[in-house]
C-alpha cells in the first residue's frame, strides 16, 4: 500500500507543498536528505541505537485483563507511554534531530500543543547539543505548565504564542514563520504527520515503529492479528504510526478517534475528518475545520494535543478510501476514561489517549470476547493530572 | 492592463510603486477611501490583500490587519466588491492565500475579472506545487503574479518567470512580511540572478519601509512593493497612509 504515495508525495489528492516560495528549496533539500538517510546503514544504525538504549524501545505490549473484562474483548496496550519523556513523540524527535545533524543544521524549531512534542524535541536537542526553540500557544502553556517547565529545564527556549486561539494551530503558524526566516540554518521538527511534503510521510515512517513492533508482538502473544486497532488522532502521528503496519491487512479494522470536544453538534470540537472539508492549512491539503469563506474555524478539545483544526493528509486519504474509520469522543467521555484506565489497570493515560480509551469503553458489546483490540497508549497522563483535578471530575 | 502599465513606466523611465493594503483594514469605509486615493497619491499598482485567519507568510502587522478586517466581516467576495466600487485608475492585483480562493468556488477568477481585478498573487501556491490549480489560474483572464525568494535557485527562477504574468514579485529577504530598517546586502546579486532569466518586470518587496529604501530598491529593480509600513500608516488614518505614499513617490521620482 505504499503505492498510496504519488510521485509528488501526495496521498490521493491530499498533501502537497502549499508553502511560501522561500521554503521550497529547504523542503527539496529535506526530501533528498531524508531519502538518502533512510537508505544509509550508518544513519539507520545510529537511530536504532538511540531508540533501543535511550528511548527504551521496543515498548511493551501489555495485557489489560480488567479493562478487557470490562469491555468484553481481549484488549492489548501498546505502551508508548513508557518511552523516555512519556509519549510516542520522542520516536520522531530523535530521528529528525539526527537528520538535522546530518544536514548540518544546529538550530531546531518545534511547535507543541500538549508539550509532549516540545519536551521530546528539547530532550533530543539537549542530548545532541542543538539549539532548541519551541513555539507554544499561551493557552496550552497554562494547560500544560509541567511540560513548559521540563522544556526550560533542558535548556530550550519556549516562546509563548498569543495570536489566534493561542493553541497548537497558532504555535504551528509561528514555527513556520520562524522557519521562513531561518531555513538556511534551522531545521523545523514538525511534531505530527502534518505540514508540507515530505513531513507527513517522514513523520509517519519515524512513528511506524509503533505498529511494526505491535504487529509482531500481537502475533507472538496471541498468534493472530488484531480485529481492531485504535488510536487517538490529533495531527495523527501516533495513529499513522500504529496503522501503517496494518494498512495491508484488510481484515484489521483501523479506528481513529478524534476529539468531539463539547459535542460534534456544538461546533466546539476538533473532529476535522468528520466535520471538516478539504482545505489548505500549514502546507498541505487535508480535511480542515473551516467556514464557508475558507477561514479556519477554531478547534476545541480539553486535550491540548488534539486541539487542532487540521489533520495529516494520509488520514484524509484513508478516510475517503474507507480503509480507516474515524469516530470521536467528547471532553466528558475522555475525562471519565482517564480515570477508568487508572482504576482498572494502574495506567494513567494522557488525555489524548483517553479519547481512544473512551471509544473502546463506549463500544462495549461490539466484539466477541476473544477478539483482539490493540490500543496505542500514546502517552502517560502525568502532564494532565493538574488540569483534570481542576475540572472537578476527580478529586485528588 | 499590468503589462501596459509597466510598458508606460518603462517608456518614461520610472519605477513602479506597488502598494499593498489589506482589504477591510482598518475598517471597510476607510479601506475603500484608501484604495480610491492611492492612484492619485502615486501608486502604480495596488495589491488588495484578502485577509486569512492563518497567514504564515506574514509578520505581526499584516496578521493584525487581517484579523481586524475579518472581525469586521471582510471576505474574498467583499474584497472584490470593494475593488469594483473603488475602481482605481491603476491595476488591482488580488493577493490571497489559497484556501479562501478555493472556498470561493471555481468561478471566482471570472468574478474577480468582472470586478476589475487585473492580476492574482497566491502566497502559498509555489510553481509546480499543484499543476491543476496553477493551470486554473494561468488560463484565467487574470495575470498570475508569481513569487521568487532569495533561496530560489537560478534554474527555478527561470521556470517561475516562464509560468508567471504581469510582473515577478521578488521577496527581498528570508522571512515574513514586516518593515525593516536595512536592505539585505545580497539583494543586488539576487536581482541580477533573476534578471538574467526573467523578461517580466521585477518588483521587490518585503521589508521596504521608507522613501529612501524605496529609492534604493528602485535603482535596482523595475518596481518596489510597500506593504507593512503602509498598513501601519493606514492603521493611524487614511491621510497618513496617502501622505506616506506621496513621500515614497516623491523620493522615487527625485532626479
Ligand atoms: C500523548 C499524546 N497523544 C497524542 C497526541 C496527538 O498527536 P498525534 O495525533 O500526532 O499523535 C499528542 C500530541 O501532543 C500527545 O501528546
Amino acid at each position: 500500500m505504499s503505492g498510496a504515495i504519488n510521485h509528488d508525495g501526495r496521498f490521493g489528492a491530499y498533501g502537497g507543498q502549499y508553502v511560501p516560495e522561500t521554503l521550497i528549496p529547504a523542503l527539496d533539500e529535506l526530501t533528498k536528505e531524508y531519502d538518502a538517510a533512510i537508505c544509509d546503514p550508518s544513519f539507520v544504525a545510529a537511530l536504532t541505537a538511540e531508540l533501543e538504549t535511550y528511548v527504551g524501545r521496543p515498548s511493551s505490549l501489555s495485557d489489560a485483563p480488567r479493562f478487557s473484562k470490562h469491555v468484553g474483548a481481549h484488549v492489548l496496550l501498546k505502551r508508548e507511554d513508557l518511552n523516555h519523556t512519556g509519549a510516542h513523540k520522542i520516536n520522531n524527535a530523535i530521528a529528525q534531530a539526527l537528520l538535522a545533524i546530518r544536514m548540518g543544521k544546529r538550530r531546531i524549531i518545534a511547535e507543541t500543543g500538549a508539550g509532549q512534542h516540545g519536551v521530546a524535541t528539547a530532550t533530543a536537542c539537549a542530548r545532541f547539543e542543538l539549539e532548541c526553540v519551541v513555539y507554544m500557544g499561551e493557552e496550552d502553556m497554562r494547560r500544560q505548565e509541567l511540560n513548559v517547565f521540563r522544556m526550560r529545564l533542558m535548556g530550550a527556549t519556549v516562546i509563548p504564542v498569543r495570536s489566534g486561539t493561542r493553541t497548537l494551530k497558532d504555535a504551528t503558524s509561528e514555527a513556520i514563520r520562524d522557519w521562513v526566516g531561518t531555513c538556511d540554518e534551522s531545521h523545523y521538527i514538525i511534531g505530527s504527520v502534518v505540514g508540507p511534503a515530505p513531513y507527513p510521510r517522514m513523520v509517519r515512517d519515524f512513528q511506524a515503529i509503533i505498529g511494526r513492533e505491535a504487529r509482531a508482538q500481537v502475533l507472538e502473544r496471541v498468534g493472530r492479528l488484531p480485529r481492531t486497532v485504535v488510536a487517538c488522532v490529533g495531527g495523527g502521528s501516533n495513529a499513522m504510526g500504529t496503522f501503517h503496519a496494518f494498512v495491508g491487512d484488510a481484515e484489521v479494522e483501523l479506528i481513529g478517534v478524534e476529539a468531539a470536544g463539547k459535542g460534534l453538534e456544538a461546533s466546539e470540537h476538533s473532529a476535522s475528518l468528520q466535520r471538516g472539508a478539504p482545505g489548505v492549512l500549514h502546507g498541505s491539503l487535508s480535511y480542515l475545520l473551516q467556514d464557508a469563506h475558507g477561514q479556519v474555524h477554531p478547534a476545541h478539545s480539553i486535550s491540548a494535543g488534539l486541539d487542532y483544526p487540521g489533520v495529516g493528509p494520509e488520514h484524509s486519504w484513508l478516510r475517503d478510501t474507507g480503509r480507516a474509520t474515524y469516530v470521536s469522543c467528547t471532553d466528558a467521555e475522555a475525562l471519565d476514561a482517564f480515570g477508568l484506565l487508572g482504576r482498572l489497570e494502574g495506567i494513567i493515560p494522557a488525555l489524548e489517549t483517553a479519547h481512544a480509551v473512551a471509544w473502546i469503553d463506549a463500544s462495549r458489546g461490539r466484539w466477541a470476547s476473544d477478539d483482539v483490540v490493540l490500543l496505542c497508549v500514546s502517552g502517560r497522563g502525568d502532564k494532565d493530572v493538574a488540569q483534570v483535578a481542576q475540572s472537578h471530575t476527580i478529586s485528588v | 492592463m499590468l503589462s501596459e502599465r509597466f510598458a508606460a513606466l518603462r517608456a518614461s523611465n520610472r519605477r513602479a510603486l506597488v502598494c499593498y493594503v489589506t482589504a477591510g483594514h482598518p475598517d471597510p469605509g476607510a479601506s475603500l477611501a484608501l484604495v480610491q486615493g492611492l492612484a492619485d497619491a502615486g501608486a502604480d499598482v495596488i495589491e488588495l490583500g484578502v485577509p486569512f485567519s492563518d497567514p504564515v507568510a506574514d509578520g505581526p502587522v499584516i496578521q493584525q490587519s487581517s484579523q481586524l478586517a475579518l472581525d469586521a466581516g471582510m471576505t474574498l467576495d467583499r474584497a472584490l466588491e470593494l475593488g469594483a466600487r473603488a475602481k482605481p485608475d491603476v491595476p488591482l492585483v488580488l493577493f490571497s492565500y489559497l484556501n479562501p480562493l478555493l472556498a470561493a468556488g471555481s468561478d471566482v477568477l471570472t468574478r474577480a475579472h468582472d470586478a476589475g481585478i487585473a492580476g492574482l498573487l497566491v502566497t502559498d501556491l509555489p510553481v509546480g506545487s499543484d499543476p491543476d490549480r496553477e493551470r486554473w489560474i494561468g488560463e484565467s483572464p487574470l495575470s498570475f503574479v508569481r513569487l521568487v525568494a532569495p533561496t530560489t535557485p537560478t534554474e527555478r527562477m527561470a521556470s517561475i518567470a516562464s509560468h508567471g504574468g504581469g510582473f515577478v514579485y521578488l521577496i527581498s529577504r528570508l522571512g515574513v512580511t514586516g518593515a525593516r530598517s536595512e536592505l539585505p546586502p545580497d539583494l543586488p546579486a539576487t536581482i541580477h540572478r533573476l534578471r538574467s532569466v526573467c523578461e517580466l518586470p521585477i518588483c521587490v518587496g518585503f521589508g521596504v519601509s521608507s522613501p529612501e529604501q524605496a529609492r534604493a530598491v528602485g535603482a535596482l529593480a523595475d518596481g518596489v512593493v510597500v506593504g507593512s509600513a503602509l498598513v501601519t500608516a493606514a492603521g493611524r488614518s487614511v491621510d497618513d497612509a496617502l501622505g506616506f505614499v506621496r513621500a515614497l513617490r516623491a523620493e522615487m521620482d527625485r532626479a
